[in-house]
């Protein structure tokens, strides 16, 4: 049933801004897509350019000092059978992405988290920000990064950056709001500056609280980087996308099973660093 | 009253003047029906407006121990917090040291902090992720004041409340009143003019309890500090008190020292508090001492004393020396007897089985020190000087007095 009032044409609208972003700050965006490219290449670099065992053994030997042996053992056993599978270059990929676009929205979250912990009123202007960015689906993102940052892993980047920094922000927040209203007023009757309060106290004593965050960062930034192969990005995603189109089942599922692994042991490294 | 209470009374720290406080988004309306004469209730009936304090009026002096008391809703911790404005006044002033503190600006207000206050919470208020040592550093920390300088400050007064060898221990590895020792050596280390105590000891097990409030006393009496202890138990607040404000519903219902408050109650609610206190522990041996009526010279001789306790009506007198040192006591038999012998002096007879105490004796120690011979209790000062003599009547009646409120 048609309406007789117009339609409004939000997605004109939208389609506007994005336009003259593209046409004026195009400068802009390839500044950030020049660093962001140069960011990712030499992390993969680094990467690839350990022999396979190495880095096994250094992750194994993180794991060990964060966690437990058990998890060492683990941690080796699922990276020789990515290894094995012929998964390891794809898997090294997405893994210089998901810690790159980790980086950046961590970098970016944190101030926000603390500013809106501190600020009533830009707490209530951001939550339904963080509440859009979050349910708003994340494919949709990768429409106006294409424009933006072209086909390729940077887009993949901006898309999972937007994407996975709302957890981040929200648990800095709750982290220092959390923090036992005594410590503040302690803090306050010693004459404790609001940078002193937020240095020695606050931030300290949030730092679980974030470290969940960032650990919810990680692991949504990882489903992010998958999806991004539809826009070019490289890795694991890339795999499943291409089993996809043709049809082969077998193939997804263990470039399916590279991932599961990798989001086993980011996970349990971060909560084990959190736990410390 | 000795001479050293009576310089502290000119020595004025802090002034507080008219201080209210009303809690709620109108508090010119609240105060406006506070000048009417309305009371709490009828205020926030009416205004929605919670009239914490209400013109508050006293003085803290330099070196006291000030018990702030009342019961929960009586706005006494509103009023601690008034004091170095972790809670804004409303109106009013507080002065100290010639400064003004409502009218502060961020940055001196931060400063005045630093210098003037220290603080101890009920529920410790320990940073959790600092070591027992990094605690007692803080407020050194946060006034940039040098390592070197803090550790050696924090360490020092980690000593002063006993707990040399803790120093790398977290608080949650203490006992309460261990981390209260923590809190109160925070405090110390800071070295401020002035020590604010919130129901710094409510939280402890009584026996706890009773330790602190005696150590209080003992750092308080040794470093002279100024302190502000806020309680809602008579009994702590009788025991360490040099001077006890009562506050009821936001106002002041009455000042004084704890003897004063026990004895002379202002109304039927301060009487009502004190009902619960045991008397005999409370009242002390200056309550009831009296001024000696005669004493006899070491240099007299027997017919000059025998005058003496004739004149007076007594059948024994204390001995004092020229500097009103007390040397003993002679019973009118012996004197009598060393008259007639026609000796000329009485130092063979002057002997030392009678009873003696100190001006802060409680009185029920007292009642037991009287012996057969029913001699008064000589009370003397720290240089065995005679202030007065306590009888068994006396006793008897402050008690009996003090039972009727």
């Amino acid at each position: 049933m048609a309406i007789d009032i117009p339609r409004i044409p939000l997605g004109d609208s939208i389609e506007g801004g994005l336009d003259f972003l593209t046409t004026n700050y195009s400068v802009v965006t390839r500044g950030i897509s020049r660093v962001t490219q140069t960011g990712i290449s030499a992390l993969n670099d680094a990467l690839m350019w350990l022999p396979e065992w190495g880095l096994m053994a250094i992750i194994a030997l993180i794991c060990w000092r964060v966690a437990s042996v058990r998890l060492a053992i683990g941690s080796v056993l699922g990276l020789a059978l990515i290894w094995n599978l012929g998964l390891w270059d794809p898997m090294i990929e997405t893994l210089t992405l998901v810690v790159i676009a980790t980086f950046v929205a961590v970098i970016i979250a944190l101030p926000f988290g603390v500013f809106a912990a501190l600020s009533d009123r830009f707490y209530s202007l951001i939550m339904p920000v963080l509440d859009f960015m979050q349910t708003m689906p994340a494919f949709v993102y990768l429409i106006p990064a294409i424009p933006f940052f072209g086909i390729g892993s940077v887009s993949a980047i901006f898309a999972t950056v937007i994407f996975s920094m709302p957890p981040a922000i929200r648990f800095t927040t709750l982290g220092i709001r959390q923090v036992p209203k005594d410590l503040i007023e302690a803090a306050d009757a010693f004459g404790a500056t609001r940078s002193q309060k937020l240095i020695k106290i606050q931030l300290p004593l949030s730092l679980p609280t974030i470290m969940a965050g960032i650990n919810q960062t990680i692991m949504l930034a990882l489903s992010m980087v998958v999806i991004a192969a539809m826009i070019g990005a490289d890795g694991l995603g890339s795999e499943v996308w291409r089993a996809i189109q043709r049809l082969r089942p077998g193939d997804g599922f263990e470039a399916g099973i590279a991932v599961v692994i990798l989001a086993m042991l980011l996970d349990r490294i971060t909560q084990a660093v959190r736990k410390k | 009253m000795t001479e050293t209470d009576e310089t502290n009374e000119s020595n004025i720290k802090i002034q507080v003047r008219g201080l209210s406080k009303v809690f709620g988004s109108q508090p010119k309306k609240a105060l406006e029906l506070r000048n009417q004469g309305k009371k709490r209730p009828e205020i926030l009936e009416k205004t929605g407006q919670t009239l914490g304090l209400s013109n508050i009026d006293f003085d803290v002096r330099e070196g006291e121990l000030l018990v702030i008391m009342g019961l929960s809703g009586s706005g006494k911790s509103t009023l601690i917090r008034c004091l170095n404005r972790l809670i804004e006044p409303t109106e009013g002033d507080i002065i100290i040291d010639g400064q003004n503190i409502p009218k502060l600006n961020e940055k001196e207000l931060l400063e005045c902090r630093r210098r003037h206050f220290s603080m101890v919470f009920q529920n410790f208020a320990l940073f959790p992720h600092r070591t027992v040592q990094e605690n007692a550093e803080y407020g050194l920390e946060v006034r940039g004041i040098e390592k070197a300088s803090r550790v050696e400050s924090a360490r020092n007064s980690l000593k002063q409340v006993g707990l040399e060898g803790w120093e790398d221990a977290y608080p949650n590895q203490l006992s309460g009143g261990m981390q209260q020792r923590v809190g109160l050596a925070r405090a110390l280390a800071n070295d401020s003019t002035v020590m604010l105590m919130d129901e710094a000891f409510s939280a402890l097990d009584p026996l706890i309890r009773k330790d602190m409030q005696q150590e209080l006393i003992e750092l308080q009496h040794r470093m002279k500090k100024t302190t502000i202890f806020i309680t809602h138990d008579l009994d702590e607040a009788i025991s360490i008190g040099d001077r006890i404000i009562l506050l009821k519903d936001g106002e002041i219902v009455q000042s004084g020292t704890p003897e004063e408050i026990l004895t002379r109650p202002a109304d039927d609610y301060v009487a009502r508090f004190v009902e619960g206190v045991d008397m005999s522990r409370v009242l002390t041996a200056t309550s009831a001492m009296r001024p000696v009526r005669a004493t006899a010279r070491d240099s007299d001789g027997p017919r000059t004393v025998l005058r003496k306790m004739s004149d007076n009506g007594l059948d024994s007198i204390y001995v004092i020396g020229r500097d009103r040192t007390l040397l003993g006591i002679v019973g009118v038999d012996d004197v009598d007897a060393a008259a007639k012998a026609g000796k000329d002096t009485i130092h063979e007879l002057i002997h030392d089985d009678f009873p003696k105490a100190g001006p802060d004796e409680p009185m029920n120690n007292l009642f037991a020190m009287f012996g057969e011979k029913s001699y008064p209790i000589a009370i003397v000062d720290d240089n065995q000087r005679l202030l007065g003599v306590v009888v068994k009547g006396a006793v008897l009646e402050q008690l009996a007095e003090a039972g009727e409120h």
